[in-house]
């Protein structure tokens, strides 16, 4: 078929196999980007990211856009929790990450903030009432502003009896920032699916495909080109041959995705664990004809079927009589 | 809004799965397949329905709604019974007519692969 051809989908569980040489990245604010670097290097960004400073600069980068009025009410509201010996304490805690501009800047604050403390407590509630009515742009702002405190030492939001909704975007980050901390394998793997090379293909003629970069997939997947080529060809219903540099020529005309579409099936089938999805993997001869993979990461050993090719219908048997 | 925890999961559900399909062996399923011909031409072929259906009367039904011509091949050999063959390429309707509880056969998903690219 040709490039109208639709490709069937089979099993959702397909997508976790990417046939692409840069990496995905799942940051720890929910966006995803793709990143050329190896692979060492991804896992230290995902620290970075997800290291407890950065809802904090988010925070910074918010406050100047807050309304003085709107932030001073919040921050009033924090401070009905604080013992009042810890008052000063607190507050100085909470504004100093949130205003990275210097020591000044804070004293500023803290002035205003006491000054309306006392004078305004009607203005403050008018406006708390406001914000829970829901003012969807001025409320953004503040809430964000929230999000302080420090993560380990359970301060600010993070205080255990702090009965303030964490954001998403906090919660997110401290999720990842605990995942690299205490299991760093599955930051470095778990949020990134399977990698092999996209399989180049050419035509040669009109009749036939050639698949170049069969080898090194095959490298990759650590699976046998033969057992790769017969189970390409027992998919796609058709024959070929390997020429001299070891590219496999396909009878028939496919395209990228298709050939992509059968690999994933085989690296579902005859690749990835089915225990912990690991792809590393060992494909062997075990006893009574079967084939067992072996999985190198959890040690599970489960037997897959032989390829079978099953009906293949005549084609061109017409043609050949003619000719 | 519904918590994720509290669904119930069967943690062996896809173990049987895999089991089942081992010891019934591939006789169980259907096997759709399809096959280039020249040109942009393809052939679908259906594999392993089971003997309770008549395959002469499937073929009626589906040539008439895929708009297709078909075939019904005899394949001795491999056991599997007869083969329906229909011209061009039809997998996914005739998944949908084989899985269809109203219109088709009502058959298993499970027990259906789909084959190709
Ligand atoms: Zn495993």
């Amino acid at each position: 078929m040709d490039s109208e051809a639709p490709s069937i989908k089979r099993r959702p569980s397909r997508k976790s196999v990417t046939f692409t040489d840069e990496k995905l990245v799942v940051n720890p604010d929910g966006s995803v980007t793709m990143d050329a670097s190896p692979a060492d290097e991804i896992k230290e960004t995902a620290q970075s990211h997800s290291a407890p400073t950065e809802p904090q600069d988010a925070a910074a980068a918010a406050a100047p856009a807050a309304d003085d009025g709107l932030d001073l009410s919040l921050m009033k509201k924090k401070k009905k929790k604080v013992k009042k010996e810890d008052d000063a304490d607190a507050a100085a805690d909470e504004a100093a990450p949130a205003e990275g501009d210097g020591a000044i800047d804070l004293t500023m604050k803290k002035k205003k903030k006491k000054k309306v403390v006392k004078e305004d407590d009607e203005f403050a509630k008018k406006l708390e009432a406001l914000n829970i009515e829901g003012k969807e742009g001025e409320e953004a702002a503040p809430q964000e502003d929230e999000q302080e405190g420090d993560m380990d030492q359970g301060t600010g939001i993070w205080a255990h009896d702090e009965t303030k909704p964490i954001s998403y975007n906090a919660l997110l980050s401290r999720f990842f920032a605990l995942l690299s901390q205490k299991n760093p394998d599955h930051a470095s793997t778990g949020t990134r699916s399977y990698k092999i090379p996209p399989p180049q293909c050419l035509r040669e003629g009109n009749k036939k495909t050639i698949f170049a970069n069969l080898p090194e997939i095959c490298k990759r997947m650590k699976r046998a080109d033969e057992h790769v080529t017969s189970y390409l060809f027992a998919e796609l219903g058709t024959s070929g041959s390997v020429d001299g540099s070891r590219r496999l020529v396909i009878k028939g005309r496919f395209q990228q995705k298709q050939i992509e579409n059968v690999l994933r099936t085989y690296i579902i089938e005859y690749v990835t664990c089915k225990t912990c999805r690991s792809p590393n993997t060992e494909l062997s001869k075990g006893e009574n004809r079967l084939y067992f993979i072996t999985c190198n990461s959890c040690g599970s050993r489960r037997s897959v079927q032989a390829i079978k090719t099953g009906f293949s219908a005549q084609v061109g048997k017409r043609k050949k009589m003619q000719g | 809004m519904s918590i994720e925890n509290l669904k119930t999961y069967d943690p062996f559900a896809e173990a049987d799965e895999e089991d089942s399909g081992q010891t019934k062996q591939t006789q169980e399923y259907i096997h759709i397949r399809i096959q280039q011909r020249n040109g942009r031409k393809t052939l679908t072929t259906v594999q392993g329905i089971p003997k309770k259906f008549d395959a002469k009367k499937i073929l009626k039904v589906v040539k008439k709604e895929f708009a297709c011509n078909g075939t019904i091949i005899g394949d001795e050999d491999s056991k599997m019974g007869d083969v329906i063959q229909l011209q061009g390429d039809q997998r996914a309707k005739i998944k949908d007519f084989l899985t269809n509880k109203d219109e088709g056969l009502g058959l298993d998903a499970k027990t259906i692969k789909v084959h190709g690219f």
